[in-house]
């Protein structure tokens, strides 16, 4: 009954998005209802084919690791593909003929900026979230995902999302919101995508057979419900037309603003943070084969953490429209977020605790501590920019970039390769990764990249606060804009360099992954070991 | 008075109070007599479980 129903839905769905392409007011959105039409097309001939055919039935003995495999690939594919974009734009930025000419306006930085931040942080981080989320509920509450194919509905509703949000960017469909570009109806169907997300993971958690919800579940949860509680509160827009891309906000002014922010800084805190910690506090234990350092802790930077984030989003907004009153709660609740952020990182490290001797031998082991130790410095650098006075030299600055940059690439990258590694040879039955040799060049190379790409960006950063505020004897700015731009290129051809290296160490753990999935066993060519006589 | 202000006056105060509350009991409840042992046996969820468990009766 429901294959017949699910041929019904996807017949229907192509034709209307079939007839949405023909009656299609803008570009994007004619691109976007082809794409739905063929998806849609391909999917209805898949079930026709398969209608009557025996099903599949899942082992209940079993997790669902099929999912996970995908998730993994997801998300190694979506990361490359997003370093390269940044890789791209920052030579764009040092280099503006590289908006070549003849691909206007498609590939401007303009459209590729908002393709390369969705890239990493939604395609990139977001698969890591969701894959790993399966991987963790599943073995933390002992029995299989709940909901039988619901956890494919979730990834393969993911992947049209990013497919339909980056092809929108380059077409100029975009509702101007950081972070939240893609307009109305791929944020309904992101929506429908989330709330089945969390239904797989709440289902998962009802028939676990452990009787306590491990921390990590709490921070994934936490995760769950707080992304769609933004994303929808964000994202309340009136279609212009209903065969059009465009819409317009239901906030204007200031309240417009308040929300962006709201929603912006919480993307960071719940999606960037209590997420990805969420990931920390299975695989850290895991890896080092030890209980995490204290629980107790866990549970009150926990609650710390959730109390506190949810206020910080006004510092985004210092110095304009907003009221002062608004901007220095988001200052001071940004400050005592320091406290509860810190205790995730020493709770982290603190798990090796009688293993230092692994950060030595265990490549792995290196990729956590190094990730918790950008999560400490950026969540220390993030407070400090908050406060009022360090706002008015850094905001609108590259120092804000650096920042970012070295909590995405540092924290969320680093655990994500951690995560990769740690995943690859369980899921694919392998006895470890192919070339731990090739994990430590990735680690070195991700690391130098961090590294020139964020003392690059504190130094102009700085620099070009500092001319901005510039005024001479009669009061007069001393400095105009292209002086900045000009001075800053030096440090601009870094960065560029820096995310060379971080993509080139990601390359060169896509190669490990795939020799290590390809099953090709490595002969150690270490000398053994030959007691002294 | 106005929505605003009547939901600006009560998150000011009663909110904001449940919500110290609810953050302290949490801690206290954390703390709570024997949560030691509870807490050891969570924090070693992640190291069991390579497979599934399922019912000895097979259910």
């Amino acid at each position: 009954m429901w294959d017949v129903v699910k041929v019904i839905l996807y017949g229907l769905t192509a034709l209307l998005a079939a007839l949405a392409a023909n009656w299609a007011r803008d570009l994007a959105f004619q691109v976007h209802a082809i794409i739905v039409m063929v998806i849609a097309a391909g999917m209805l001939i898949y079930e026709i084919r398969r209608l009557g055919e025996p099903r599949f039935v899942a082992d209940r003995g079993l997790y669902m690791d099929d999912v996970v495999r995908a998730g993994v690939i997801a998300t190694a594919f979506w990361g490359i593909a997003g370093f390269l974009v940044g890789v791209i734009i920052a030579l764009q930025l040092a280099f503006p003929s590289l908006n070549l000419e003849f691909a206007q306006p498609f590939l401007n930085f303009g459209r590729l900026r908002p393709l390369h931040t969705s890239a990493v942080i939604f395609a990139f981080g977001g698969n890591a979230l969701i894959m790993s989320s399966f991987y963790i509920v599943q073995r933390t509450s002992g029995v299989r995902l709940w909901g039988g194919n619901l956890g494919w509905f979730v990834f393969w509703g993911y992947q049209i999302f990013i497919v339909l949000a980056a092809t929108g960017y380059v077409l100029g469909a975009t509702q101007s919101k950081e972070y939240a570009e893609p307009e109305w109806y791929v944020d309904i169907w992101l929506t429908v995508v989330w709330v089945a997300f969390l239904v797989a993971f709440l289902g998962t958690l009802a028939i676990r057979k452990e009787r306590h919800i491990y921390v990590a579940n709490w921070f994934l949860l936490s995760f769950i419900v707080t992304v769609a509680m933004l994303h929808i509160v964000n994202n309340l827009s009136i279609p212009v037309s209903i065969f059009g891309s465009k819409s317009v906000q239901v906030f204007s002014g200031v309240q417009d603003a308040m929300t962006q922010w709201w929603y912006g800084h919480n993307a960071v805190g719940f999606f960037l943070t209590a997420g990805f910690l969420g990931m920390m506090y299975y695989f850290v234990p895991k890896q080092a084969e030890r209980p995490i350092f204290s629980y107790k802790l866990s549970i009150i930077h926990f609650w710390a953490l959730i109390f506190l984030y949810i206020w910080a989003g006004p510092h985004h907004l210092h110095y304009t429209a907003l009221p002062d009153w608004a901007a220095t709660l988001g200052m001071v609740f940004s400050v005592i977020l320091w406290m509860p952020s810190w205790g995730g990182m020493i709770n982290g490290l603190m798990t090796l605790n009688g293993a230092w001797d692994k950060l030595r031998t265990d490549p792995i082991i290196r990729m956590f501590v190094i990730s918790l130790a950008f999560y400490g410095m950026s969540t220390f650098e993030g407070p400090m920019m908050s406060i009022k006075a360090v706002n008015s030299l850094s905001h609108y600055t590259d120092w804000t970039i650096g920042h970012v940059h070295s909590g995405a690439l540092g924290w969320n990258g680093m655990i994500t390769f951690g995560a990769l590694y740690f995943l690859v040879p369980r899921l694919w039955q392998r006895e470890r990764m192919y070339s731990m040799a090739a994990i430590n060049w990735h680690f070195w190379l991700a690391t130098l990249g961090i590294v020139l790409y964020a003392s690059s960006m504190w130094v102009t950063g700085i620099m070009e606060g500092l001319m901005w505020r510039e005024v001479d004897a009669q009061g007069f700015l001393v400095n105009s804009f292209a002086d900045t731009v000009s001075a800053k290129f030096p440090m601009y051809v870094i960065r560029a360099l820096g995310g060379v290296l971080y993509l080139s160490g990601a390359l060169v753990m896509v190669w490990n992954m795939w020799m290590t999935i390809r099953g090709a066993a490595r002969v150690s060519n270490a000398v053994p070991a030959v007691p002294a006589e | 008075m106005d929505t605003y202000s009547i939901l600006r006056a009560f998150a000011d105060s009663w909110v904001l109070l449940a919500m110290a509350l609810f953050y302290l009991g949490a801690i206290l409840w954390a703390f709570r007599p024997g949560s030691r042992k509870t807490h050891d046996d969570i924090a070693g969820i992640p190291l069991r479980n390579d497979r599934p468990i399922v019912a000895k009766d097979g259910e």
